[in-house]
C-alpha cells in the first residue's frame, strides 16, 4: 500500500503549489515540499527490505481488458531511482526558491515540477509494461511545460517544441515496442516479462521489438543522432535543467535499458546497437562540450557523453558493466546536478553565461569554487572522487567485450579518448571560469548566493566525497540490489574500492587525465580548426524535415482548399462517381428477380411532371422566383409520392415542411439578389451538365437494383412489437417516439441547435433592404390584405385545433409531434404574414428559443423518468385510463416525449422564420410612406 | 414502375447537383433542398413501394408498408428543412456582411479565377 502512496502523494502534490501564493514564495516552497518529503520517508523505510531482497509489489486493475493493471514495484532498480528522484527533486524545491525572479510565477513551476516529478517515479516503479508507457508520455508532456517555461521567449519555445517532438516520437515507437513485447509473452506483467527471456529472443519478432524499444530509449536519453532536442533544452530554467538532464528524464532512457536488460540484452543485436551507439554518442558528446562556449551548453552536452557510457555499458556482453553503468548513473546524478545548479548560480549573479566574459570567479565566492571544483573533479574522473570510480570501472570493462571482434582494442582506446576530453573540458569549465584572469567585462559584481541556495550542492558534493572515499560501505549494498534487478543472471561478486592495484585501467585513466590537460592547453588551434566547419549536426536536419512538412502541408492545403465551393463539390462529386460508377461496372445486371408493378397513367404523369418540374428548377435557376415555383412543384410530387406509397405520415410532413420552406425561401429572396447573373462560360456549363447527368444516372441505376431485389427486412420485428411493445398501432410514429426514441431525441436537439444558430445569425444584421422588384417596380404598398387577414384569423383556431387532434391521434393513426408542430408553426406563420410582424409580436408575448428548449428539455426528462422505475433510458410505459365521459383511453409515456418533439418543432420553425420575417420591419420604405 | 420511380429519383439528383455547382448562394440552397428531395426518395424506396399498405396496424391484414425507412425519412424531412434554412441564413448573412452572394471565397483583395 505504501508503494501507491510513494506516487500518488507527489501527484497530490501538483495541486499544493497551487494553494500558495507567488508572494509567500518561503511558505510556497514549504508546502510543497512536504509531500515529496513524505514520499521519500515512505521510501526509506522501504529500504532495508529491498536491500535484503525483497521485492514489493502492489496492483490494482485498472482495465483488465487491456491487460492493463494500475500495477507497481519496488526491487533495488526502482530503489536506487526513486531515492535520487524524490532526493535530487527536493533539493531542486530549495534551490529553485531563490533561483526564480520575484515576476516569475513560483505556484506553477512548483505544480510543473510535481508532475513531473510524479511521472518519473511512475516509471521507474512501474510493474506493468502500459502503465511504464503512460508514465513515459507523461514525462515528456510535464517536461514540454518545464522547458517551456518562460513562454514568452521564444528560444523556450522552441526547446520545449523539439524536445516534445523528439521524445513523443521515439515515445510511440517505444508504445509499439510494448505491444508487441507484451504479445509475445502474452502479458504486460513486469515480472513475466522479465521471467521469458528465451521465449522473447526466440521470437521473429525480437529484432523489431529490440528496434522499436531502442528507439524509445534513445530519443529519451538523447543518444546520437538524437541527441539534438537536449542542447535545445537549455532555455528552460536552470533548476529544470539540474532535475531533468541529470537524474530523471534523460536518465528514463537508460533506466528502460536497465529494466528491459534482463530480457531483451545478450544478443549480438544487442551488443552491437546499444554498446556502438553509447560509444559514438560518448565521443560525439565530449568532443562539442569542449568546443561550446555556454557554460549551460558544455554541461548539456557533457551530460550527452555521460549518457552515451552508461548506454555503451548496458550494451556490452559483462555483467560487471551493468554494475559499472547503474553506478555511473547515481555518480552522475550528483555531479550534474551540483554543476548545473552551480551554473545557474553564475548566470544568476553575473547575468551572463558566456564562458568568455565569465572570468576569476574565484575571488568574489570562494565557497562555490569549492564546490564547483570538486563537482568538475568528479566528472573528470580524478581519483578520490566518485566519478572516478565508476569511470575506472567502465575502462575496466571495456577491455573484456567482445564487441568489433578483432577490431576489439578500438572500444578501450575510444573510450580512453572519451574520458580524455570529458577531464579536459571538465578542466576547461572549472578553470576559466573560477581561476584564469579577473572579470572585468561584467556589469554586475558578482557575490557568494544566499547559504541555502548553496546548501544543495553542498550535500551533493559532499556526497561525492563520500562516495568517492567510502565506495564500500556506502553504495556497494544498493548497487547490489540494484544490479540484482537489471541482471537475469546472477550478481557477480564485486568489491568497490579507490585503489585496485597498478593495471591497464590505471594507465588508462592516467592517460585520460593528463592528456585532458594536455588538450586543455592546446586548446586555442582546436577552435580555429573547428571555427570552419558550419554548423552542419542534426540539429539541422531535423529543422529541414519539420519545415519540409510544413511547406507540404502548406502546399497541399493552398492546392486543395483554395476556397471555391464549387472545386470542393467538385471532387466530391468525382469521388463519388468513380466509387459507385465503378461497382456498378462491376455488377453484371441491375435487374433483380422481383417482378415488376403495373404502371398506370396517373403515375406516369406525376412522375412526368415530377422530372419536369425539377429540370425546370434547375435550367430556370437565374430567375430565381420562377425556379422557386419549380421547386414547389417538386416538394409537393414529392408528398404525393409518398402518400401513394402507402407513407401517409410522411406525405403529412412533407407537405408541411414544403410550406415552411417555400415562406422561408420567399422570405430569404427578398433579401437576396432576384436574379443570377450569367457567369458560368459554356464550358462550365458544359461540364458541370455532364457530371450531373452521370451523378443522375448512377443514382437512378443504384435505386432500380435496390427495387428490384428483395430486401430482408428487420421491419418485422417492429411491426409484431408495436402494439404489444410500444403500446401505438402507427408503427412509424411508435418507431421515432419509442423503439429509436433516442435518435429523434439527438435529432430535435439537432433542430433546436439549428434555430439557435441562426437566431445568432440575424443578430445584429444589417440588410440591403429593396424598395422595388428588380425591374424598378416598386412594392406594394398594401402590405397586409385585408381577405388575407379575415381568413388567415379565422384559419387560426381551427388549425390549433386540427394540430392538437393530429398531436394526439399520432400514436395510433398517421399524425404525431412532427407534423403537429409543423401544422402549428403554419398557422402561426400565417398570421404572421397576414398581419405583419409587429401585430403578431404583441399577441404572441412570448420567446420562441425558450419554447424549442422546453421542447427538448421535456423529451429528455421523459426519458430519464423511466430511470427512476429502474429502466433503461427512455423506456416507455403505456396502459389505458377509463376518463369520465371519454371513455377508454390509452396513454403512453411516448405521448409526453411526442410533446417534447411538438414543442421543438414549433420553437426551432417559428424562431426561424419569425426572426427572418423581423428584418423586414424595421426602415421598410413602403411602411414608412404609410406613416408619413 | 420501378424505372420510372428510379429515372425520377435520378433526374431529380442530377438536377440537384447541378444546381449546387453553380457560383451563387440562392442556386445552390435550392439545389441542396432538390438534392434532399432526391436522397428522401431513395431511402424512402429501399423499403420498397408498397400499395395500399400504410404501417399502421390493422385487424386481418399483414399487408404493411417496410415502417423503418418511413421513419427514417420523416426525420431527414426535418432536419433538412433545418439545413436549408441554415443555409439560406447564412447566405443573407454573408450578403449583409460582404456585399455580395458568391459562394466562393477570393483571397487577398483581388479576386482570383478559379482555375478548376
Amino acid at each position: 500500500m505504501s508503494l501507491l502512496f510513494i506516487v500518488l502523494l507527489p501527484l497530490l502534490g501538483s495541486l499544493v503549489p497551487l494553494l500558495g501564493s507567488n508572494d509567500r514564495r518561503n511558505l510556497c516552497a514549504l508546502i510543497t515540499a512536504i509531500l515529496p518529503a513524505v514520499a521519500l520517508a515512505l521510501v526509506a523505510t522501504n529500504i532495508g527490505d529491498v536491500l535484503s531482497g525483497n521485492v514489493q509489489h502492489y496492483s490494482i486493475p485498472w482495465i483488465p481488458a487491456l491487460g492493463l493493471d494500475f500495477a507497481l514495484r519496488l526491487d533495488g532498480l526502482s530503489l536506487m531511482f526513486a531515492l535520487l528522484i524524490l532526493g535530487i527533486g527536493l533539493l531542486i524545491i530549495l534551490y529553485t526558491r531563490f533561483y526564480l525572479a520575484a515576476e516569475d510565477s513560483m505556484p506553477r513551476f512548483y505544480a510543473y515540477l510535481m508532475l513531473f516529478l510524479t511521472a518519473m517515479l511512475g516509471i521507474v516503479m512501474a510493474d506493468n509494461l502500459l502503465l511504464l508507457w503512460i508514465f513515459w508520455e507523461l514525462t515528456s508532456l510535464s517536461s514540454f511545460l518545464l522547458i517551456g517555461f518562460w513562454h514568452t521567449q521564444s528560444d523556450a519555445r522552441r526547446g520545449a517544441r523539439v524536445s516534445l517532438t523528439v521524445t513523443a516520437m521515439g515515445g510511440l515507437a517505444l508504445l509499439a515496442g510494448l505491444l508487441l513485447l507484451g504479445q509475445m509473452v502474452g502479458s504486460y506483467d513486469m515480472q513475466t516479462v522479465l521471467d521469458s527471456r528465451d521465449l522473447i529472443q526466440q521470437d521473429e519478432r525480437y529484432v523489431p521489438v529490440v528496434l522499436l524499444i531502442l528507439l524509445g530509449a534513445f530519443t529519451k536519453s538523447a543518444q546520437f543522432p538524437f541527441q539534438f532536442w537536449l542542447p535545445q533544452a537549455m532555455a528552460a530554467p536552470t533548476p529544470v535543467s539540474a532535475f531533468l538532464h541529470s537524474a530523471t528524464m534523460v536518465k528514463a532512457g537508460v533506466f528502460l535499458l536497465a529494466r528491459l536488460h534482463p530480457a531483451l540484452a545478450g544478443s549480438e543485436i544487442w551488443l552491437y546497437l546499444v554498446g556502438l551507439t553509447g560509444l559514438v554518442t560518448m565521443i560525439y558528446g565530449a568532443y562539442f562540450a569542449l568546443i561550446k562556449y555556454d557554460i549551460k551548453a558544455i554541461l548539456a552536452y557533457s551530460t550527452i557523453s555521460h549518457l552515451g557510457m552508461i548506454t555503451m555499458l548496458f550494451g556490452l556482453d559483462s555483467r560487471m558493466a551493468t554494475v559499472a553503468g547503474l553506478f555511473h548513473i547515481i555518480n552522475h546524478a550528483l555531479f550534474k546536478a551540483s554543476l548545473f545548479m552551480v551554473a545557474g548560480i553564475v548566470d544568476h549573479e553575473c547575468g551572463t553565461r558566456d564562458i568568455r566574459k565569465l572570468k576569476g570567479l574565484r575571488r568574489y565566492m570562494p565557497m562555490t569554487t569549492v564546490l564547483a571544483t570538486l563537482g568538475g573533479a568528479s566528472m573528470a574522473g580524478v581519483p578520490l572522487m566518485n566519478g572516478y570510480l565508476s569511470k575506472e570501472m567502465m575502462l575496466t570493462e571495456t577491455l573484456e567485450t567482445g564487441l568489433l571482434g578483432g577490431l576489439f582494442w578500438l572500444v578501450p582506446v575510444l573510450a580512453t579518448l572519451g574520458s580524455l576530453i570529458s577531464a579536459a573540458y571538465a578542466l576547461r569549465f572549472v578553470r576559466n571560469i573560477f581561476f584564469e584572469g579577473s572579470p572585468g567585462t561584467l556589469e554586475v559584481t558578482p557575490h557568494e548566493p544566499p547559504l541555502l541556495m548553496r546548501a544543495p550542492v553542498l550535500l551533493m558534493i559532499t556526497l561525492c566525497v563520500v562516495i568517492g572515499l567510502l565506495p564500500a560501505i556506502t553504495v556497494t549494498s544498493l548497487l547490489h540490489a540494484a544490479a540484482d534487478a537489471a541482471l537475469a543472471e546472477p550478481v557477480p561478486e564485486f568489491h568497490l574500492a579507490i585503489w585496485h592495484g597498478f593495471n591497464l585501467p590505471l594507465l588508462m585513466s592516467a592517460i585520460a587525465l593528463g592528456g585532458g590537460v594536455v588538450l586543455y592547453l592546446l586548446r586555442k588551434p582546436l577552435f580555429d580548426f573547428q571555427r570552419q566547419f558550419t554548423s552542419l549536426n542534426t540539429l539541422s536536419i531535423y529543422e529541414v524535415t519539420v519545415q519540409g512538412i510544413v511547406r507540404a502541408a502548406q502546399w497541399s492545403l493552398d492546392t486543395l482548399e483554395n476556397g471555391s465551393l464549387q472545386r470542393y463539390m467538385l471532387w466530391l462529386v468525382i469521388a463519388v462517381l468513380c466509387l459507385a460508377g465503378g461497382s456498378l461496372v462491376m455488377t453484371p445486371s441491375l435487374q433483380g428477380n422481383l417482378p415488376q408493378q403495373p404502371l398506370d397513367a396517373l403515375l406516369i404523369a406525376g412522375a412526368a411532371i415530377t422530372i419536369l418540374a425539377g429540370l425546370a428548377t434547375a435550367s430556370l435557376h437565374r430567375r430565381r422566383l420562377i425556379s422557386l415555383l419549380m421547386l414547389s412543384v417538386v416538394g409537393l410530387m414529392v408528398s404525393l409520392v409518398f402518400a401513394r406509397f402507402s407513407a401517409p405520415d410522411l406525405a403529412l410532413t412533407q407537405l408541411a415542411v414544403e410550406v415552411v420552406t417555400m415562406i422561408l425561401l420567399m422570405l430569404a429572396l427578398f433579401f437576396l439578389p432576384q436574379r443570377t447573373p450569367k457567369e458560368s462560360s459554356g464550358l462550365r456549363v458544359v461540364r458541370d451538365v455532364l457530371l450531373s447527368a452521370a451523378f443522375g444516372g448512377i443514382v437512378a441505376s443504384l435505386n432500380y437494383a435496390i427495387l428490384t431485389q428483395p430486401i430482408d427486412s428487420i421491419s418485422q420485428f417492429f411491426l409484431e412489437h408495436s402494439v404489444p411493445g410500444g403500446g401505438g398501432h402507427n408503427v412509424v410514429n411508435v418507431i421515432l417516439v419509442d423503439f429509436r426514441g433516442f435518435d429523434t431525441l439527438g435529432e430535435i436537439t439537432v433542430l433546436g441547435i439549428a434555430g439557435i444558430g441562426i437566431f445568432k445569425l440575424l443578430n445584429r444584421l444589417r440588410l440591403f433592404m429593396p424598395s422595388s422588384d428588380f425591374e424598378g417596380r416598386p412594392w406594394s404598398p398594401d402590405s397586409h390584405p385585408m381577405i388575407l387577414a379575415i381568413v388567415s384569423q379565422t384559419l387560426l383556431p381551427l388549425a390549433l385545433l386540427v394540430s392538437i387532434f393530429i398531436f394526439l391521434r399520432g400514436h395510433n393513426a398517421p399524425g404525431g409531434g412532427f407534423i403537429a408542430g409543423l401544422v402549428t408553426s403554419v398557422a402561426l406563420i400565417l398570421m404572421y404574414i397576414a398581419r405583419g410582424v409587429d401585430w403578431a409580436q404583441q399577441r404572441l408575448a412570448f420567446q420562441f428559443q425558450p419554447i424549442a428548449v422546453a421542447g427538448v428539455g421535456i423529451a429528455a426528462l421523459t426519458g430519464l423518468g423511466s430511470w427512476f422505475f429502474g429502466y433503461p433510458f427512455l423506456t416507455s410505459a403505456f396502459g389505458h385510463f377509463y376518463i369520465p365521459l371519454i371513455g377508454d383511453v390509452e396513454l403512453a409515456t411516448a405521448m409526453l416525449f411526442d410533446l417534447g418533439v411538438y414543442f421543438t418543432v414549433i420553437g426551432a420553425t417559428l424562431m426561424i422564420l419569425a426572426n427572418l420575417g423581423k428584418l423586414t420591419t424595421p426602415h421598410r420604405p413602403s411602411k414608412q410612406k404609410e406613416q408619413s | 414502375m420501378e424505372a420510372l420511380y428510379a429515372t425520377m429519383t435520378g433526374a431529380l439528383a442530377a438536377s440537384g447537383l447541378y444546381l449546387t455547382l453553380r457560383g451563387r448562394t440562392f442556386p445552390v440552397v435550392v439545389g441542396l433542398t432538390l438534392l434532399s428531395y432526391a436522397v428522401n426518395l431513395f431511402l424512402f424506396s429501399t423499403g420498397g413501394l408498397t400499395t395500399d399498405g400504410a404501417a399502421v396496424i390493422k385487424e386481418h391484414t399483414d399487408h404493411y408498408a417496410d415502417p423503418l425507412p418511413q421513419a427514417l425519412v420523416l426525420t431527414a424531412i426535418v432536419i433538412g428543412f433545418a439545413m436549408t434554412a441554415f443555409s439560406v441564413i447564412l447566405a443573407i448573412r454573408v450578403r449583409g456582411e460582404l456585399g455580395n452572394d458568391v459562394v466562393n471565397v477570393t483571397r487577398g483583395d483581388e479576386p482570383r479565377e478559379d482555375k478548376s
